[in-house]
């Protein structure tokens, strides 16, 4: 296991979209499943009290179930995706599951710095721009991640906010551990600076 | 130097390296708490690429999440839920001794839910940076520290270099004047504040609490209300530590002794907000008008004072978190029959919490049909009330007196309601299914769980709190 993530220039697939707001982690990967020590095979369990039926068969209402949604890995999700808790289970069972990247006009802070940092694309779009996304469900997209931009089947393209570093990050599979290993010095100076004077 | 906020000078105090354009700043953790459910595979992480834990004296680990609250048997077996739940506990077990971090173990005193042991034996400092791969580590905001969740791989990150990569998030200031009426508590507050800025209002923000109403809360509401900072969608909530937060802290084990006490205090005073700093966002709240306050809906901000009707759904996602509640719009909560009631976790296992709930409960009886769960927060916690005798008042009513750890707030210890059960619960989310597939969670105080305990239906505590217990 390496927290190098694979380089990710491009993401092009349908959407499949949850229209619903708020969905927590809770809902993404319930806290049952968390007693897991690996990163892998929380796949099967995304959206378990979701998206399967009493016998345990895959429950037809649940929108990612639906042949059209099957296979796509661009993920439009209502407002303030990913809320609740810190558990980086979330992202690593939508990527288990296939998603690459998740598309609302608000994710929540700790979920999407937990998403950036796996490689899988945390996107915020303006509601207008969302609000069309989750309206026109199947809709081919591809995601560029050096350009930062959506094009959509018409040919138009959207912008997206990526910070500098995650995008860098997301282009190399640019480990951030690395990185921080190289800042030691500094970190030995600030030790020997704060530690000093208290 | 411009007036600063606390949190302006929180951040400021922990720059290895400022932020730039292309890259966030280096960010200093004075304190990394540690539990069994988010750091496998951190330490993992380590292991593979032969790194150490830089600085184990700042590392400090719990077991909490996965733990059975039910005793050991005759020989020693715990009622572990799962065997992965044992496998887990047993592999932070073997990561702390294998990497030399401290753990508040099963033979601790001490040992407790991370939120509610830290504080006790007094890792968490104001000053100071602290992060837990747990969302509620909000919670140590309370004394004036900038304390957040992080993920795992972010573990990962402190555990080998003590350090994360982050840009400045904004700053929220939450001005709370007047008083909290009787009966309104430190829960009903949080409630209130989540339900009027919504579970996205502090997304991107760092809340600082303050004003009349949050300088006369204790230590042990503080921690309440800075625990819920993430169910709005801030990463942490601050309040400037004071009188309130030394008078507490003092003595505590790990806490600066002598001189070293008197020099941190001095350090510590410098902390409050600056006058005229400016806070990128600014909300106003009257105390006063708050009441009682429960949750009617699927999330946190669907907050209602405990008599007011509950509102008519603004869209189909809302009817459905009122279909799945089995509640009706236009109707009170009071009156929605009870099937549990659980007393503990982060955000109200404290001593106060067992106390008021242990004062509503005294001479009476949980009502038919109600199963109550009391789980105090800590060894620590377990071991005071016990002194004070509210286990034996619990037990009298006909509660479960439990062993610490966090139990039904996250339910993934086997300590969780059936389907369609309703839960009134002192913890801090209300999302469907946490509590138990198909449960369904009302978040309220520990008074008004309580009181909805004894009278077998949501309640308000007013009704049976004695002047006594209402002083």
């Amino acid at each position: 296991m390496s927290q190098t993530s694979q380089p990710l220039t491009y993401v092009h697939s349908r959407t499949a979209v949850l229209r619903n707001e708020n969905i927590d982690t809770d809902r993404i990967i319930p806290a049952r499943f968390l007693t897991t020590t690996e990163r892998t095979g929380l796949g099967k369990h995304c959206f378990e009290d979701w998206r399967y039926a009493a016998d345990g068969s895959d429950d037809p209402a649940f929108p990612l179930n639906q042949p059209a949604a099957r296979g796509c890995s661009i993920l439009v999700a209502g407002h303030n995706f990913g809320c609740g808790s810190s558990r980086e289970h979330a992202p690593w069972a939508l990527l288990d599951y296939g998603i690459k990247a998740v598309i609302s006009s608000e994710i929540a802070d700790i979920f999407r710095g937990n998403s950036l940092k796996n490689g899988l694309l945390a996107i915020v779009l303006s509601e207008a721009e969302h609000r069309w996304l989750l309206d026109n469900p199947g809709v081919e997209l591809r995601i560029d991640v050096a350009e930062s931009t959506i094009r959509l089947p018409d040919g138009g393209s959207i912008h997206f906010e990526l910070d500098a570093f995650s995008r860098h990050c997301l282009l190399n599979g640019v480990d951030q551990l690395g990185f921080l290993l190289q800042q030691q010095d500094a970190i030995a100076a600030y030790e020997t600076l704060t530690e000093k004077a208290a | 130097m411009s007036a600063r906020t606390l949190f302006d000078k929180l951040w400021d105090a922990h720059q290895v390296k400022a932020e730039t354009a292309s890259t966030p700043g280096v960010l200093y953790i004075d304190l990394h708490l540690v539990h069994e459910v988010t750091s496998p595979q951190a330490f993992d992480e380590l292991r593979s690429r032969g790194l150490k834990v830089r600085r184990p004296d700042r590392t400090l680990a719990t077991l909490d999440h996965s733990t059975p609250t039910l005793p050991p048997d005759a020989d020693g077996k715990r009622p572990y839920y799962t065997k992965e739940a044992e496998a887990q506990v047993a592999k932070l077990e073997a990561n702390v001794r294998e990497f030399g971090v401290d753990l508040m173990g099963w033979d601790s005193p001490q040992r407790g839910i991370v939120h509610v042991a830290g504080p006790e034996v007094g890792a968490t400092q104001p000053g100071m940076t602290i992060v837990c791969g747990d969302s509620h580590t909000a919670t140590h905001g309370a004394f004036g520290a900038l304390a957040f969740g992080i993920g795992t791989t972010e573990v990962g990150h402190v555990l080998a270099t003590q350090c994360l990569l982050q840009r400045k998030p904004k700053s929220l200031a939450i001005h709370v004047d007047g008083a909290l009426q009787t009966g309104v508590t430190a829960k009903d507050l949080i409630l209130h504040i989540i339900g009027t800025i919504g579970i996205g209002g502090g997304t991107g923000h760092v809340i600082e609490y303050t004003g009349e109403a949050v300088r006369a809360l204790s230590m042990e509401e503080r921690m309440t209300v800075c625990n819920m900072s993430i169910e709005a969608g801030a990463r942490a909530g601050l309040i400037a530590p004071d009188e309130t937060t030394f008078a507490w802290l003092k003595g505590r084990e790990r806490a600066p002794k002598g001189e070293a006490w008197d020099r941190a205090v001095a350090q510590w005073r410098t902390l409050p907000t600056d006058e005229g700093a400016r806070y990128d966002r600014e909300v106003r709240i009257d105390a006063s008008t708050i009441q009682p306050s429960v949750t009617y809906g699927t999330h946190p901000g669907m907050v209602v004072p405990i008599h007011a009707p509950v509102p008519a759904a603004a869209d189909a996602v809302e009817q459905r978190a009122l279909d799945y509640m089995k509640v009706s719009a236009g109707k009170p909560m009071t009156g929605e029959a009870v099937d549990v009631v659980f007393i503990g976790s982060c955000t109200n296992g404290r001593l106060s919490d067992l106390r008021a709930a242990a004062g509503i409960l005294r001479g009476r009886r949980v009502a038919d049909g109600v199963r109550m769960l009391v789980v105090p927060g800590s060894e620590q916690v377990r071991r005071d009330a016990e002194h004070e005798g509210l286990h034996e008042v619990f037990r009298a009513a006909g509660a479960e007196w439990r062993e610490p750890g966090c139990s039904m707030c996250i339910a993934m210890n086997g300590d969780l309601a059936q389907p369609g059960q309703l839960v009134v619960a002192t913890s801090n989310r209300n999302f469907e299914g946490r509590q138990g597939k198909g449960a369904r969670t009302v978040l309220a105080s520990p008074l008004v769980a309580a009181a909805s305990a004894v009278a077998g239906r949501v309640a308000d505590p007013r009704e049976y709190m004695t002047q006594e217990a209402a002083a």
